[in-house]
């Protein structure tokens, strides 16, 4: 798989990923969520990252947005080397450059829909306004909701609404829909969709559901810490033609 | 408002019970604090300010008779700023339906215009007017009778009973505290002190132009002692007992002992109760944070800084602080004041001036604060340390070791949520011992303080039941021969009957000097015993002087060391005498000696002053009409009214902040135990609601969180009273003045008082919480990560 030189990403691509490998300690065990992976994500793409429940995709994925460092190996996000960065200066790449969305929403429950999203957009470099998110969502009149007076699907539009309202150049997304049934789930991955269509963000969506992986450009699929490998997909189909 | 702040009210709101609970236990140790401080300092100032108005005399000396010039070439000494010559005199009442002889000691006023020191505050009515039969009288005694003015009273003024009106009641910085001659409590319905016109005592007691009391102002710099030796040089030639300061004057020296009394109180506890609310809500703060972790993770992952998720959380600490600071505060304040009042009543200052102690309360302020700061930034920090990621994720299943409970092969005959409760408080040992300690020190609180009603009640049976063993004391005017005793112990009533002299003297020791009445006993007085510090009881030897373990002490006397005692009276003789015994006394200092031979000392073999006695309670009645027609008789005490009296000084003195106190210490018992369960329910609410899916009742699931409480309340029980047995010991160490020794006694009933508090508080929050457990929403806890 090492058929990417080792130098800063190049034009057109946003993570350079080299030998990345991460050691877990859980209690009295190591264990190797990712064992030296390779790979380039490009600008503006929607890449899926597919694998069964422990292969390595969620580690991959918070590496990438600087939740987590790695135990070896090195990110390039466009020209800053994400690997030496200090506590401060990831703190600083999350707030201006990443998005993310997780399985389980993490909305802040003491918060209406637009103050879960001002949390972001409070301390974004230039953010747009938490009603303009919450309406690319589709949740323009649901925005002094709080969390326990949503359904499912709209905690989950919240928190992309959350998560795009910086503007990130990256959106990463955890499961998006894994809390979802069919119908809500795709309302959702339409939001997602355009929002990389409108904004150009690169988007990362880790799933285990097949039928999703026909959304994204590429498709990296996990096993045992490891990428297996990686598709382009010919034919992007587009998220209100999926089921599952 | 920023959202993160939104979310902080919030929040706050939404754990309000808990954030309450927490501000409970800050605003206790601030209160108690700022309360006791602020009325000590109040207490202190109010005297000053008293004494300063009413000019209270620095030096006083009581006389035979002198003409009034030898005042005036006092006035001119060097160091005496201003002086007072007054007529004193003791005298029977006859006050109607109080069944029992009563006294005063009248002093005389000037006729025209206000005394130059001992001013008297005038509470109701006016002065007396020339010419008339009126008199002030003492507020104490106005009080306990009822009277006020244009009450009349009859008084053996000079030896012929005159009826006078009361013109006024009064209070004087000089009589804050009464005592009669002889009795060791004061008894206010039967003795007070009477204020006439000049003219009517000079009439009276042969004193045209004479004095028999002088009172001096020091001028500032002065020497006190220098001062003490001139006037006593002068003085002694008109039958001048020994010239004293304030520090001997009764009132000053009771008002000082007691305001120490409580500034020892207020340095020993309210100092612990802030240490056990500062460990309490460290521990609270940092264990509220922990359930935090992986909102803090979240708020990483938006880019948030950990200064900034720091902050958010110091903030919630800061707001439940400083609520707790401005209830405690405030009641701090509120109840200082309430308790200055009752003490400005207790001691009758006529005016209160109440002072915050901005020092004592900053300083109870910046404690709270950083205890509170300390606990949230310790456990924030270590939240924020780790990686968002890692943060969000419900921490790694703990490591589970068998417990000793398992290795002993006891897992088969336990329960398996009873192994859960074992090895929980196994794995996690120091949260189970802090939240053990926090319980015990509440414990440990409260039975430090019910002990000071256990040694109240030790020191009255010690006092009045061992130590003491006559029905009566009765007292005499003057000293009388012994003729007097004769007479009495022939009323009808009397069982036994034995004389009493009580003479003032200095009695030193090398430099180290103590005045005090020294008391006379009969030889093989059945009446008067005496314990040594095993508690062995022996009687009066008949040579020598036996002297109390806390004069002994004072003196750095030990026995057979010859001490020199000066008589204060009469010839002022002085001699050595040997301390042929020490006596283990909780009141007061005293001295005993064979009363011949103290006698013989005072130049006046056969006399004395009171008399102790046996009587017939069948008898009494008869006894005491026929007392009161004694003219020579002062007061007579009973031991009933003698502890009431005591426990109704001690209830007024002590008690008073002792059952505040209480009322702070069960209020932390409380706000330890709802948060030590409140704060392992929101930590275990998951594992919870997994075993109520799995089919546990919510009893069985309330056994495994209420079970660990309770075991973690039962270990701390034996431990709190440990501890509290160890500080009412150091506490009776450090109350140890001359007013009072505390006995070290811990009985068992407070040691249940203490626990049964911490028991209440514990199933109350106990039950707030099951309350809770029955309410779990399985489906939400179990879907979301909140």
């Amino acid at each position: 798989m090492n058929q990417f030189p080792d130098h800063p990403a190049g034009p057109g691509v946003a993570f350079h990923v080299h030998g990345l490998t991460k050691i877990y300690r859980s209690g009295e065990i190591d264990v190797a969520a990712l064992r030296s992976v390779n790979l380039d994500i490009l600008d503006s793409e929607v890449l899926v990252l597919l694998g069964p429940s422990g292969s390595g995709k969620s580690t991959f994925l918070n590496i990438l947005g600087g939740l987590d460092r790695p135990t070896a190996g090195e990110v390039l996000f466009h020209e800053h080397n994400l690997t030496r960065m200090n506590e401060r200066q990831l703190t600083l790449y999350r707030r201006d450059h990443v998005g993310f969305v997780f399985q389980f929403y993490n909305l802040i429950p003491s918060l209406t829909a637009r103050e879960n999203v001002a949390l972001v957009t409070e301390i974004a470099a230039r953010p747009m306004k938490p009603e303009e998110a919450l309406g690319i969502v589709g949740l323009g009149d649901r925005l002094d909701h709080f969390p326990a007076q949503l359904s499912g699907g709209e905690q989950q539009r919240v928190a992309i609404a959350r998560a795009i309202a910086k503007r990130p150049e990256i959106l990463l997304c955890d499961e998006p829909t894994g809390a979802l049934d069919s119908p809500t789930g795709v309302i959702v991955l339409e939001a997602i969709e355009r929002i990389n269509a409108e904004l150009g963000t690169t988007s990362v969506i880790i799933t285990h559901n097949v039928a999703i992986a026909e959304m994204g450009s590429r498709v990296a699929s996990f096993a045992n810490g490891r990428i297996a490998s990686v598709i382009v997909n010919p034919r992007r189909r587009p998220a209100h033609e999926l089921e599952w | 408002m920023r959202s993160l702040n939104r979310k902080l009210l919030r929040d706050i709101w939404h754990i309000k019970g808990q954030a309450l609970a927490i501000a409970a236990v800050i605003a206790c140790g601030v209160a108690i604090v700022t309360m006791t401080f602020g009325a000590m300092k109040s207490l202190q100032q109010t005297r000053d300010a008293y004494y300063e108005q009413y000019r209270f005399a620095d030096i006083f000396s009581q006389l035979k008779r002198a003409p009034l010039r030898v005042a005036r070439q006092v006035a001119e000494m060097p160091g005496i700023a201003a002086v007072d010559a007054r007529v004193t005199h003791y005298a029977a009442l006859d006050i109607p339906g109080l069944g029992r002889p009563a006294a005063a000691l009248l002093v005389s006023l000037p006729d025209a215009g206000e005394p130059k020191l001992n001013k008297i505050a005038l509470r109701s009515g006016r002065l007396p007017r020339q010419g008339r039969d009126e008199l002030v009288m003492s507020e104490n005694m106005a009080a306990a009778l009822g009277y006020g003015p244009g009450r009349t009273l009859s008084v053996v003024l000079g030896g012929h009973k005159r009826v006078f009106t009361v013109a006024g009641v009064a209070l004087s910085p000089e009589f804050v505290y009464v005592l009669a001659p002889g009795q060791i409590m004061p008894d206010d319905k039967a003795f007070g002190i009477l204020w006439l016109n000049r003219s009517l005592m000079e009439g009276a007691y042969d004193m045209n132009g004479a004095f028999n009391d002088i009172s001096v102002r020091l001028a500032p710099k002065a020497s006190e002692p220098q001062v003490i030796q001139r006037l006593d040089n002068i003085l002694s030639r008109f039958g001048g007992t020994a010239a004293y300061g304030r520090g001997d004057q009764t009132s000053h020296a009771f008002i000082s002992q007691e305001l120490d009394q409580l500034r020892t109180i207020a340095f020993v506890i309210p100092p612990i109760f802030l240490a056990v609310a500062a460990f309490l809500i460290h521990m609270v703060l940092s264990r509220l944070i922990e359930t935090e972790r992986e909102s803090i993770g979240l708020l990483k992952s938006f880019g948030y800084s950990n200064w900034e998720v720091g902050w958010h959380y110091l903030k919630l600490t800061l707001i439940i602080a400083a609520l707790g600071i401005a209830i405690g505060s405030g009641a701090g304040i509120w109840l200082g004041r309430w308790m200055t009042e009752l003490y400005r009543e207790y001691f009758r200052f006529p005016f209160l001036s109440y002072q915050l102690d901005r020092g004592v309360f900053a300083a109870s302020f910046f404690i709270s604060l950083t205890a509170g700061v300390a606990g949230t930034w310790s456990a924030a920090m270590r939240a924020v340390r780790l990686a968002p990621a890692v943060a969000m994720q419900p921490p790694a299943p703990a490591v589970y070791r068998r417990s000793f409970i398992d290795r002993m092969g006891l897992d088969r005959h336990v329960s398996v949520t009873t192994q859960m409760i074992l090895r929980h408080i196994t794995r996690w040992p120091l949260r189970a011992f802090l939240t053990s300690a926090g319980v015990a020190m509440s414990v440990m609180l409260l039975v430090s303080l019910f002990f000071f009603f256990d040694a109240i009640d030790k020191m009255v049976d010690n006092f009045y039941f061992k130590a003491n063993r006559q029905d009566v004391v009765i007292s005499l005017v003057e000293q009388r021969g012994d003729r007097a005793q004769f007479e009495i112990s022939r009323l009808p009533g009397i069982r036994v009957a034995e004389p009493v002299l009580e003479v003032p003297a200095r009695i030193s020791h090398g430099h180290l000097v103590q005045r005090l009445g020294i008391t006379g006993l009969a030889q093989g007085s059945n009446l008067r015993a005496f314990y040594d510090s095993a508690g062995r009881s022996f009687t009066l030897p008949q040579n020598g002087i036996l002297i109390s373990d806390k004069l002994a002490d004072l003196l750095g006397a030990r026995l057979g060391d010859s001490v020199e005692v000066e008589i204060l009276e009469g010839a002022r003789r002085q001699t050595l005498v040997p301390v042929s015994a020490i006596a283990t006394e909780n009141i007061g200092l005293s001295a005993y000696m064979d009363k011949r031979a103290l006698a013989a000392l005072t130049g006046q073999p056969g006399s004395l002053t009171s008399v102790q006695a046996l009587v017939d309670s069948a008898a009494q009645g008869e006894l005491l009409r026929r007392l009161k027609a004694f003219p020579a008789i002062a007061t007579m005490s009973t031991r009933a009214q003698a502890i009431a009296s005591m426990r109704d000084m001690m209830a007024r003195s002590m008690t008073i902040v002792i059952d505040f106190y209480i009322a702070l210490g069960a209020i932390i018992a409380f706000g330890v135990v709802y948060n030590a369960a409140r704060i392992s329910l929101s930590e275990r609410a998951r594992e919870l609601a997994s075993l109520r899916v799995i089919g546990f009742t919510s009893a069985e699931v309330g056994y495994i969180l209420l079970g660990e409480l309770a075991l973690l309340v039962l270990v701390a029980l034996p431990a709190g009273c440990g501890l509290g047995y160890g500080l009412a010991w150091f506490m009776s160490r450090a109350m140890d003045t001359k007013l009072f020794r505390v006995p070290f006694v811990v009985t068992p009933s407070t040691l249940g008082i203490a626990m049964s508090i911490a028991l209440l508080s514990a199933c109350l929050s106990a039950a707030i919480v099951g309350w809770r457990i029955n309410r779990l929403d399985l489906v939400s806890v179990l879907k979301t990560r909140e």
